[in-house]
């Protein structure tokens, strides 16, 4: 008899893991196919054969990348780096401070800073493309017209992703009184700040960075509409002339975000809590993602 | 429902493994018609396994279950008959409280109006009658429990079990909650399984404890015997406090600090031995000359705890705790020297050193 | 902020009066943050709304709003809507049964660790990719196609529909089906083991656990998930103007041409009018959420 029960619960596991495999194999082929024929797209040669030609003619683009680094970037690669870390910097500089402030001294405006940094989710970028388009206009007459103006509107729409990360970080901390503490002790602000809170919350951090740096590399609509040829837009420029090269470059850029995410998931499952936040802070409640 | 009367329930030689682990190893145990049976021990000791077999949510490897004389070792869950309450969180949080208790009488196709009103009589009988439209997470987490044991009697089960039911809660609520489940089970009449890793608990609520090691039963008896007829030393350590006091064992007795103890077992060979002592088998007398003598120690702390105070003495190489009456204790503060006595009663004992000491 | 309207005010009333000098400053901590976002967010928010109110001579006029029934912005309205509707619906389901295989699987295994990192990328990483990837696979030069082709079937043998809705509807499951497994995961794991246990000690099988109990509970999920990625596809931009450069079959492209249109008028003011219309068909979806939030808060 006890062979029964056994069989009874032993098919519904089964069923289930055949289930599971089917699942995923199904995902796996819908998923891994387009990406695997991006790599085969890109080395294929004109009579079939297999050839590194397309990725090693990548650096022969000087509109693709070159080596100038400076404030005033002409190659797409190259301004889309620079945008990625001058979005991180000014997000972080502008975020942390003012959630640990409002934690700290300002609670009553918790919930109108959250409600504002969710707000991009719910306002598609091309709309705030509209909005943006008149004022980059007077940007670019009155102050400069250097692409780098484009983190401006990166920031913002980094907001929500970046928003959720550092607040699961800080919700994991007690704010106040580790900075009550920090203060008897006779630490300025700063010192709070950098010293104490920033150490606590790293995680968070580099979560947000992370986030922020994968969304400006693959960010299209508002470069696009503003007329500034970051990455995607050259990728698309680039299609329509020789697709082999751009195609190589599509690839590159998913796998290294695919890089930081998966660094992301794995430095984020570490520490005390659980890993929640990674996924949390890609999904709002209305991500108007950038596809 | 009060015409129901219990089922007598036999588990035989029940055996569960997990990979490499066997959680179960060859558990038989028997519960007469109406019986509350409490399976006590530390978590991994096999007694929520032995719960989860009867209840049919998990297969046994090896053994019978029977109830009521029927054999239903192979029935799935849904099949069985049997009411169980979780740990926590069982209930379902899209139903209010008498929908809830009402789940088990849908799935037996009772009419809706009969359903409510048996819903409703159900919750009148744990005292929530009142609450019957509240979501889980408008109850107090003792409410939620009362939910599901109503839940679990509202479809009148041959059997009750019950998983810890009481651990998520505070101590106040659990005390409460415990004589009421016992007040219940014993109007209803239903014989249960009862899991917990708080001996208290069940020493407080059963009509026989069994208390579970590795797989196996170590003992199965009234409260009161497991209490003070510890059958093994794992029994006596686990329930209740204990001394652990060394001695030499010299023709069935054990002689500790000067002291003449006999042992549960007068054939056990001489040698060094650890002797398993009661507090409450150690007294306290305090005269004017206290000589230094073996048995001579001071006080370290005075624990109070009603009626009895538990006494820590100091006896250099080892403290001893003593349960003595608190007028007796208040004779005695810290730092005031005693003489212990140890009352005579059969001990058992232990040869390795390195069990685990008191808990 | 409290009762009285200035912040300082405000801080004021809790504290007791030490000294002379007690006007508070703290609010000063937050006008950075406040006069960033005021410029790159509610600014451009507030051009995009009074400005669709103006022509290009900054008279008022409601000409903007008349322009939304022309013929191909309200076939591009229908055409969206439709395209978010089904890539909603369709990436729930599949996405639905995607969370369900990872959420029965190990809750910190490796497996499911590289899916919600892929998801992440996926649903949120340039869809100009996606379109790449999709063109380099299933396109007429792809290697799918092609070896179709070699083996008889034709796919494009009514016409190359990859760069028409029907392809656009595909690719945005690239990105529908991993949204909808970060949103709906959280709800998964919600489900507790105790429920499915419950409900079989208390004589339910499997279909009346689905049916009574885990459905009933995840449906609101699902059903915010749905809307969740309606909203998402309704936005979308990337992916269309990188798949298809023929016409502007979506409303964000609509929006595009209008704003600097390569060929014919530059209508600031219709851009805005349809942003404004975006916004609006937004919102509603919105606050159809909230309203679904606030139903299922009771019990949640």
């Amino acid at each position: 008899m006890a062979v029964a029960t056994r069989s009874v619960q032993r098919t519904r596991w089964i069923k289930l893991q055949v289930f599971r495999y089917i699942t995923f194999a199904a995902a796996a082929v819908f998923f891994l196919v387009p990406i695997g024929a991006m790599l085969e797209f890109s080395t294929r040669g004109n009579t079939g054969e297999r050839t590194l030609a397309y990725w090693q003619s990548i650096f022969s683009y000087p509109d693709l990348i070159d080596f100038n680094f400076g404030p005033a970037p002409d190659a797409a690669i190259n301004a889309s780096l620079e945008l990625a870390l001058i979005t991180s910097v000014v997000m972080l500089v502008l975020l942390v401070p003012t959630m640990v402030w409002v934690r700290l001294k300002l609670p009553h405006l918790s919930r109108l800073v959250e409600f504002i940094c969710l707000l991009p989710l719910t306002i598609p970028a091309i709309v705030l493309v509209v909005g943006l388009f008149p004022m980059y206009i007077w940007l670019g007459t009155n102050l400069s017209d250097s692409i780098l103006t484009l983190a401006f509107a990166y920031v913002v729409l980094v907001l929500p992703y970046c928003y959720r990360a550092l607040d699961a970080g800080l919700g994991g901390i007690d704010v106040k009184t580790l900075s009550e503490a920090a203060r008897s002790l006779g630490a300025s602000w700063f010192a709070v700040m950098w010293r104490v809170i920033v150490p606590n919350i790293s995680n968070a951090i580099l979560n947000a960075t992370l986030l922020s740096v994968a969304l400006v590399l693959g960010e299209y609509t508002i470069a696009n509409n503003l007329l500034y040829n970051n990455l995607q837009v050259e990728l698309v420029h680039l299609g329509r002339a020789n697709a082999g090269v751009s195609i190589a470059v599509a690839v590159a850029s998913l796998l290294f975000a695919f890089l930081l995410l998966v660094l992301l998931a794995f430095i984020g499952g570490r520490p005390r809590r659980a890993r929640p936040e990674a996924a949390t802070a890609l999904a709002g409640p209305l991500a108007a993602s950038q596809t | 429902m009060t015409e129901r009367s219990g089922v007598e329930v036999r588990l035989e030689n029940l055996v569960r493994r997990y990979g490499a682990v066997t959680a179960l190893d060859g558990l038989s145990l028997t519960l007469a018609p109406g019986e509350l049976v409490a399976l006590l021990g530390p978590s991994g000791c096999g007694k929520t396994t032995a719960l989860r077999l009867l209840a049919g949510l998990e297969e046994a490897d090896e053994g019978r279950i029977v109830v009521a004389g029927k054999d239903v070792t192979g029935l799935p869950a849904n099949r069985r008959n049997i009411g169980m309450v979780f740990q926590a969180y069982s209930l379902f949080p899209h139903m209010v409280a008498w929908e809830n208790v009402a789940f088990g009488l849908q799935m037996r196709r009772v009419g809706t109006a009969e359903r409510k009103k048996r819903a409703l009589e159900t919750l009148e009988l744990v005292g929530l009658g009142r609450l019957a439209n509240r979501y889980a997470n408008q109850l107090s987490g003792g409410q939620q429990q009362r939910v599901a044991l109503a839940r679990a009697l509202a479809i009148r089960p041959q059997v009750l079990l019950l998983d810890e039911p009481l651990s998520a809660l505070d101590a106040k609520v659990r005390a409460r909650l415990r004589d009421e489940i016992r007040r219940i089970q014993l109007e209803v009449g239903i014989t249960t399984l009862f899991v917990t890793h708080d001996q208290e608990e069940a020493l407080a609520i059963a009509d026989r404890v069994g208390v579970m090691q590795a797989g196996k039963l170590e003992q199965l008896g009234s409260p009161v015997m497991v209490y003070s007829r510890p059958a093994t030393p794992f029994v006596a350590d686990f329930v209740g406090l204990t001394n652990r006091i060394k001695g030499i064992v010299r023709g069935g007795a054990i002689d500790i600090r000067g002291a003449s103890i006999p042992l549960v077992d007068p054939t056990s060979a001489d040698g060094p031995a650890v002797a398993l002592i009661r507090p409450e088998a150690v007294t306290l007398t305090s005269d004017g000359a206290m000589e230094a003598g073996p048995l001579v120690g001071t006080v370290i702390a005075v624990a109070f705890l009603g009626a009895t105070s538990r006494v820590t003495v100091d006896l250099g190489d080892t403290t001893v705790l003593a349960q003595v009456a608190t007028s007796a204790a208040s004779q005695n503060p810290a730092g005031s020297k005693v003489r212990l006595t140890l009352r005579p009663d059969p001990v058992l004992i232990q040869r390795e050193e390195a069990a685990p000491t008191a808990s | 902020m409290t009762i009285a309207g200035s912040p300082a005010v405000a801080t004021n009333v809790g504290r007791p009066l030490v000294g002379g000098r007690r006007f508070s400053l703290d609010w000063l901590g937050a006008v950075p943050f406040l006069v960033y976002v005021g410029l790159f967010l509610l600014l451009p928010s507030a051009i995009v709304g009074l400005g669709a109110f103006f022509n290009a001579d900054g008279s008022f006029t409601l000409d903007n709003y008349a322009h939304l029934s022309r013929s191909y912005v309200v076939k591009a309205t229908i055409d969206t809507i439709s395209l978010s509707v089904v890539t909603a619906v369709i990436g729930a389901a599949l996405g639905g049964l995607l969370s369900y295989a990872i959420v029965t699987g190990s809750p910190n295994g490796l497996l499911r660790r590289l899916v919600v990192s892929a998801s992440g990328v996926l649903a949120q990483f340039g869809g100009v990719t996606l379109a790449f990837a999709f063109i380099a696979s299933i396109g007429p030069a792809g290697f799918v196609y092609l070896f179709a082709q070699a083996h008889g079937v034709d796919y494009y043998a009514h016409g190359i529909w990859l760069f028409e809705l029907p392809g656009l509807a595909l690719v945005y499951l690239y990105f529908q089906i991993p949204l909808m497994v970060l949103v709906f995961l959280p709800a998964l794991d919600g489900i507790k083991p105790q429920w499915r246990e419950a409900a079989e000690s208390l004589g339910g099988n499997t279909w009346h656990y689905w049916r009574h109990v885990a459905g009933p509970i995840l449906f609101p999920s699902f059903l915010g998930a749905v809307l969740l990625l309606f909203a998402n596809a309704f936005s979308a931009y990337a992916t269309a103007n990188a798949l298809i450069n023929q016409g502007q079959p979506v409303l964000s492209q609509q929006i595009g041409g209008a704003l600097s249109s390569e060929v014919g008028a530059v209508e600031p003011g219709f851009a805005k009018a349809i942003a404004i219309e975006m916004i609006v068909i937004v919102t509603i979806v919105t606050i159809l959420y909230s309203l679904l939030q606030r139903r299922t808060a009771r019990w949640l």
